[in-house]
């Protein structure tokens, strides 16, 4: 019976923006309070989760044309090669190193390789989830 | 003076807040069906939460002077997604045929729900 999810489905559409926004900003602030690339990429899947809820996996894939399978290599090979890149510089597999930046609009910043590690482990996060989430989903 | 108001208005929100819980477990026991329920659970708990939040957040501000973004966002959240679930629970059960409660005098969802079901058997054949 074709059932009619008006509410549900313009909710949704705000409320993914308030997760999405939510998961940034809890992946940017890991370094200093709770959060990181784990929890901020569990916070998108789950925003993803939420429109495959209220929307079909079609529309979905058709908004999000995404696959999670090289996501997840992306996440993986950025994530070693930021451990990597340690080696030229002449000190040991994964030691990380921080300067200050002066940037346009921020003003005095400073950025970690850290930060790279975590962009690869919040790719692998999503992507994994999602792959688990579709392939289970997905009943042909 | 100010810290006495200023812990008068904390306390009392938060104490506001639990009492609406509260009302809201009694009535989670205490109504007769599943939709009257979902009323009870939706409604008093959404707004309880939000007050316990408001609190928090009146603590933190006041009295820690720290102004966190992430309660207020919580409470926008809260406002938004409590009675939207209580709506999908309450529609869910109806679809699925849960029974009303047997003293309810409408049900006009009924002949909609009926009219809908009988045209999805004639699309089928």
């Amino acid at each position: 019976m074709k059932t009619n999810d008006v509410i549900l489905q313009t909710t949704t559409k705000i409320i993914f923006f308030i997760i999405f926004l939510f998961s940034i900003h809890i992946f940017f602030a890991g370094h200093y309070t709770p959060g990181g690339g784990f929890v901020g990429g569990l916070l998108t899947a789950s925003g993803i989760v939420l429109l495959l809820l209220a929307f079909d996996l079609k529309t979905v894939t058709t908004a999000l044309p995404i696959n999670y399978t090289v996501m997840t290599a992306i996440g993986l090979l950025l994530a070693l090669s930021t451990a990597a890149g340690a080696i030229f510089f002449n000190v040991p597999f994964f030691t990380h190193a921080f300067d200050y930046f002066h940037l346009p609009l921020l003003g005095k910043q400073s950025l970690h390789t850290a930060m790279l590690f975590d962009t690869g482990v919040y790719l692998v996060v999503v992507g994994v989830t999602m792959t688990i989430i579709q392939s289970i989903g997905a009943d042909d | 003076m100010t810290t006495i108001i200023a812990n008068i208005l904390i306390v009392s929100t938060i104490v506001f807040g639990v009492i609406f819980i509260l009302v809201t477990a009694i009535g989670l026991i205490r109504l007769p069906d599943v939709y009257s329920r979902t009323h009870a659970a939706s409604k008093s708990a959404t707004l309880g939460v939000m007050f316990i939040l408001l609190g928090v957040f009146l603590h933190f501000w006041l009295i820690e002077g720290h102004i966190n973004t992430r309660i207020l966002l919580g409470i926008v959240f809260l406002f938004i997604t409590g009675p939207v679930g209580g709506h999908v629970i309450g529609r869910s059960a109806y679809l699925t045929g849960v029974k009303l409660w047997d003293k309810s005098v409408k049900d006009e969802l009924a002949p909609v729900v009926a009219e809908r079901k009988k045209q999805h058997e004639q699309n089928k054949t």
